[in-house]
């Protein structure tokens, strides 16, 4: 008997700690309170005016003069204020002041400083001016670096490192304070494109046409050494006067450049441009503060509608509203249609909407689109695994939502990006490269034979559009329809382009000589190779497809995997033969796609980011005279002309212009895909009443499977108990009791 | 013991030495300097007088392992294996390639790595011993049977497919708990349910298989024999002597694991947004930072070194059989 009590005893102290341990997990989650269990947000959230989006890594840079990505500008875009910005709504893309008082019209000026007139061909002109005009009263987002004492001196300057070694992050320094922006952070920023410590990823193009910036650098890294012989860490640009740049007044500052650069607007909008207060760079340069991980790459400081008051990258992000925002208002137009959608709803009235923005790391997109089903996340993306769930082509090929999406409410957005991806020939190659005939035909013969059609629907599950040329829909000079085909490649049949039959591509190969992909002159079959970077096993797919279009030509493709860094090291030593890249627009205009192509920028010798290598006297002349031109029908013509030399000529095949799929919840509102805009968070609008009601009606635990399981394991257990006193009846122990 | 101990902490400094030269030599072989610049400053519009302006900056514009043109003792200090190594040696990681404090970030990354496997460790000992001495008191019943075949399906099947299973099922079906996420503190409980409740589960298999092996093999000794011709009930044999035994094994196994606790778990943290340690060392591979790669296989060498000894110690402790010489 004392067997089994024994037994007994044990179950019954398994149950209790099972019971206990059950207990704990309900009062833990019990403990949510209000929210649904499962409801990643503490209970302090509820019903705030808070977005939550995610992301996927943390960003390198958020120093404005560094930072060179999207996942980067998703962040500093909120926080610093370039002079210019894009227009939320227009489209196409239309610049505005941000918070300059107008978009600056250039002066120019001749080799004898005499000004010259607005039409005046680009070659004569020696140097153009712009003076920006900034408004008064803008105050920049409470920070330490503007604290100051009773006696009017900066609370936190001067500190001693044993000092600083008590801060871990920027909160802890209690005593804020705010100044008005002024036309010297402006031009203290431009002057930070050549610190020597800070790589500027621009600087290379700047020093092209900034006066001086080439000379100025050289200064600034000599005396960077100096001081950093004497331990010192703060550069004060304020000393070093740079040409280009000069302060006219509290509001106005000046920009010089070389010749004329009618793209530097453009620039002008990017965070690059934005103002940097000397405070903040003193601040973030005393000594101890980058060993504590305080810098100016990590807590950054602007004038915009956020500002980020937690950055822990390994969990969250927060941004939150900056409370000395001026509060811009919300377009009162936008391009036809948007009123209908809704976009107008809030014309006028102050923004930002949203009082603070939560990211969250979601390193898998699982996760985080189950999340964003149960209402987590307001808006996202679609990827390849959730694409079949969140989307259904209809037999005529259109693209909507599936059932179980409208039943929540989401809505799609679609857009093109104004972006390219290609497969690069290197043109130097001895087989594939040169403007030969031969090498020519064989170009157009593979531009050809490579369906992308086909590509586009097996690999992006349909998400983007047959390229036609180096430029993409929503870039000046992409023209649609019949006229903006490309006839090397297309024909235009039923009202639609057609991509021409193999026995084209086959007739353009025997042409090249290569008939039916042998080498005429050699007698060898003719043995291509495709240079890639870092494919994995998941490649392999599209490594074949890629065989499979060269085998209809009866070429051989040897794929050559490689890592990253070989790859690089083959593009710059010209060794590659063919590849595969992209080019996502700086800015919408044409020259930042077709410089691509332009001979001076080619990748070997030069290090440009003409990566194939294509030179074309007359592609480059044309390149020369467009690159300077205000849109109008001239410089449409010559970028027409350009194109179809181009798409003769062949360096690329074309590839894919990818499109964007966005859903949002319809309590997310304003949403309008804006792939040029930074500053776009203030703009959106949350209907939190009506996601707190969505979230509870989705996320009600559901318990009886639990207790199933439960009663389940309960049942296996009966047998072992029966089983055991049959044993504990034959054993010895039972006999001698 | 303290011999002992003072002897295998100098037996460390040779094999951290080799680890150190295995990890840079490994690294450099991949990545150049030039490669390493090119990471750091991304991928559009990179001069090489920007490459160059970052090595100088970081001071990977030195030569590897020897300074021809230096002389002396410089031949050796001012290169980049020297600068990159020496501090190590007193736990000083210094800045990442990226400026971040590396010490600072493992302090911080450390704690959501233990949240999780801690309790994943306790629990799951708690589980698997439990299921394990049951299936042994049973053992060539129907229970064991189906024990042993089901601990060797759950070992079949990826760790993977139980995060992705365990989120579907008990996150996104029956609602009742976070699919991923983390917060600081007490909040932090709702967020470990779920990776420990799958994590307990996915490891049952391999769990109670190991200790099933071992209290089987227990009780087939002489004193257990003995135990039962002396008419002890079999529950007392099992759970006071077998459990008592069977114990040693499984104590140094726990124990040898103990310090690598810190360094977390990739995947899992991936899956549910912890913010741990596990990821640490693979964004720095990818993203080519050397820094927290030289650190992160140093301290890991370390951390590998302390289990054991910790191990050698336990022994001693638990079993007075073996004495440290």
């Amino acid at each position: 008997m004392s067997g089994e009590r024994e037994f007994v005893t044990l179950f019954n102290s398994l149950r209790q700690v099972g019971v206990v341990g059950l207990s704990l997990v309900v009062t833990v989650l019990t403990a949510c309170g209000e929210q649904p269990w499962n409801s990643p947000y503490p209970d302090s959230e509820l019903g705030q005016n808070i977005l939550y989006s995610s992301f996927e890594a943390r960003p390198k840079h958020l120093d404005p003069i560094r930072s060179y990505s999207s996942n980067e500008y998703a962040f500093i875009g909120q926080i610093y204020e370039p002079p210019l910005q894009y227009h939320y709504l227009k489209r196409p893309y239309e610049l505005v002041p941000l918070t300059a008082t107008q978009v600056p019209e250039p002066e120019i000026f001749d080799k004898n400083g005499k000004r010259l007139a607005k039409n005046t061909p680009a070659n004569q002109v020696h140097r153009s001016v712009y003076t920006i005009e900034i408004q008064k009263g803008i105050q920049y987002q409470p920070h330490p670096a503007f604290a100051r004492d009773e006696q009017g001196n900066p609370r936190y300057l001067g500190l001693a490192e044993e000092q600083i070694k008590q801060y871990h992050t920027l909160s802890e320094f209690i005593q804020t304070g705010s100044r008005e922006l002024t036309a010297d952070d402006y031009v203290y920023q431009m002057k930070r494109l050549a610190h020597p410590a800070l790589h500027s990823p621009i600087y290379g193009v700047m020093a092209a046409y900034f006066v001086g910036l080439d000379d100025y650098a050289k200064r600034l890294k000599t005396e960077y050494e100096e001081l950093k012989k004497r331990g010192e860490l703060f550069l004060d640009l304020r000393k070093y006067d740079l040409p280009a740049v000069k302060v006219l007044d509290r509001y106005r500052y000046q920009i010089t450049i070389e010749g004329s650069y009618p793209q530097l607007v453009y620039w002008l909008s990017m965070p690059f441009f934005a103002p940097m207060p000397v405070e903040a760079d003193q601040f973030y340069s005393q000594k101890g503060m980058k060993d504590n991980n305080i810098t100016l790459d990590w807590y950054p400081v602007g004038t915009g509608a956020y500002m980020l008051t937690v950055n822990n990258p390994n969990r969250q992000m927060i941004m939150v509203k900056n409370p000395n925002y001026r509060g811009d208002r919300y377009p009162t137009e936008g391009e036809r249609g948007d009123r209908e959608l809704g976009l107008l709803a809030d014309a006028g009235k102050p923004m930002p909407f949203i009082d603070k923005v939560v990211y969250s790391l979601e390193k898998e997109t699982i996760p985080y689109w189950n999340k964003f089903l149960q209402g987590y996340y307001d808006t996202s993306g679609i990827s390849s695994e959730s694409f079949d769930q969140a989307i259904q082509v209809s037999g005529q090929g259109e693209v909507g939502l599936s059932e179980q999406m409208k039943e929540k409410g989401i809505r799609l957005s679609t857009s093109v990006a104004t972006s390219t991806f290609y497969l690069g020939f290197n043109m130097i190659d001895p087989v594939i490269g040169g403007l030969s005939e031969r090498a020519r035909k064989l170009r157009q013969s593979l531009s050809i034979a490579i369906d992308y059609e086909e590509y586009i629907s097996i690999f992006m599950n349909g998400r983007g559009i047959p390229a036609q040329g180096p430029l993409p829909p929503g870039i000046f000079g992409y023209v649609e329809g019949e006229k903006g085909i490309n006839p090397v490649v297309y024909d235009w049949e039923d009202g639609r382009a057609k991509r021409k039959p193999i026995t084209a591509a086959q007739k353009l190969l025997a042409e090249a000589g290569y008939p039916n992909g042998v080498d005429s002159k050699s007698g060898k079959p003719l043995v291509l190779n495709l240079d890639i970077a870092g494919g994995g096993p998941d490649d392999k797919a599209r490594f074949n497809w890629f065989r499979k279009q060269f085998d209809k030509l009866n070429i051989q493709l040897v794929v050559r995997n490689t890592q990253y860094n070989r790859f690089q090291e083959k593009m710059l030593k010209g060794s590659a033969q063919i590849y595969i890249w992209g080019w996502n627009a700086d800015y919408p205009d044409p020259e930042n796609f077709l410089f691509l192509l332009y001979g001076p920028n080619q990748k070997v010798d030069k290090n440009g980011e003409n990566a194939s290598n294509y030179k074309n006297k007359k592609f480059d002349a044309l390149f020369e005279r467009m690159k300077n031109m205000p849109n109008g029908v001239d410089r449409q013509a010559i970028i027409d002309q350009m194109v179809n030399i181009a798409r003769e000529d062949a360096p690329w095949i074309w590839g894919v212009n990818p499109k964007n799929y966005g859903l949002y919840h319809d309590w997310f509102l304003n949403a309008k895909p804006n792939l040029m805009s930074h500053n776009t968070m203030q703009y959106k609008r949350i209907n939190g009443p009506l996601r707190e009601q969505k979230r509870n009606e989705w996320n009600q635990p559901v318990l009886l499977p639990v207790l199933l399981i439960f009663v389940f394991m309960i049942i296996i257990i009966v047998p072992a108990i029966m089983s055991y006193k049959k044993r504990e009846q034959l054993s010895p122990a039972k006999v001698h009791s | 013991m303290l011999a002992y101990i003072v002897r295998r902490v100098f037996y460390a400094i040779p094999i951290l030495i080799g680890v150190n030269i295995i990890t840079f030599a490994l690294f450099f072989v991949v990545n150049t300097p030039d490669d390493m610049a090119r990471v750091h400053l991304g991928v559009k519009r990179v001069t090489p007088e920007a490459i160059e302006n970052w090595k100088q900056q970081h001071g990977y514009d030195k030569p590897l392992f020897v300074n021809g043109e230096a002389g002396g003792v410089d031949t050796f200090t001012d290169t980049i294996f020297f600068q990159n190594s020496v501090k190590l040696f007193v736990f000083e990681f210094g800045n990442s390639d990226e400026g971040r404090n590396i010490g600072y970030d493992i302090s911080k990354r450390m704690w959501p790595s233990l949240a999780i496997a801690l309790p994943n460790l306790i629990i799951g000992l708690f589980f698997y011993i439990t299921i394990a001495l049951l299936v042994a008191f049973f053992r060539a019943s129907y229970i064991d049977y189906i024990g042993v075949i089901s601990a060797v399906v759950l070992m079949s099947v990826s760790g993977l497919f139980y995060i992705i299973g365990g989120q579907f099922l008990l996150g996104k079906l029956l609602h009742i708990a976070p699919i991923s996420g983390y917060d600081e503190g007490f909040e932090a409980a709702k967020f470990l349910v779920l990776p420990v409740i799958i994590g307990v589960i996915g490891g049952i298999g391999s769990g109670v298989r190991w200790y099933r092996t071992i209290f089987v093999e227990e009780m087939e000794k002489d004193y257990v024999r003995t135990a039962r011709a002396k008419g002890v009930p079999e529950t007392i044999t099992l759970f006071k002597h077998v459990l008592k035994n069977g114990m040693i094994p499984i104590l140094t196994g726990v124990v040898v694991v103990l310090p690598s606790l810190f360094m977390g778990s990739l995947i899992t943290e991936s899956f549910f947004g912890i913010p741990g340690l596990g990821s640490y060392t693979i964004d720095a591979i990818q993203s080519q930072d050397f820094a927290i790669v030289r650190s992160m296989v140093f301290l890991g060498s370390v951390l590998y070194i302390l289990g054991l000894v910790l191990t050698d110690i336990s022994y001693t402790l638990v079993d007075p059989r073996i004495r440290l010489n």
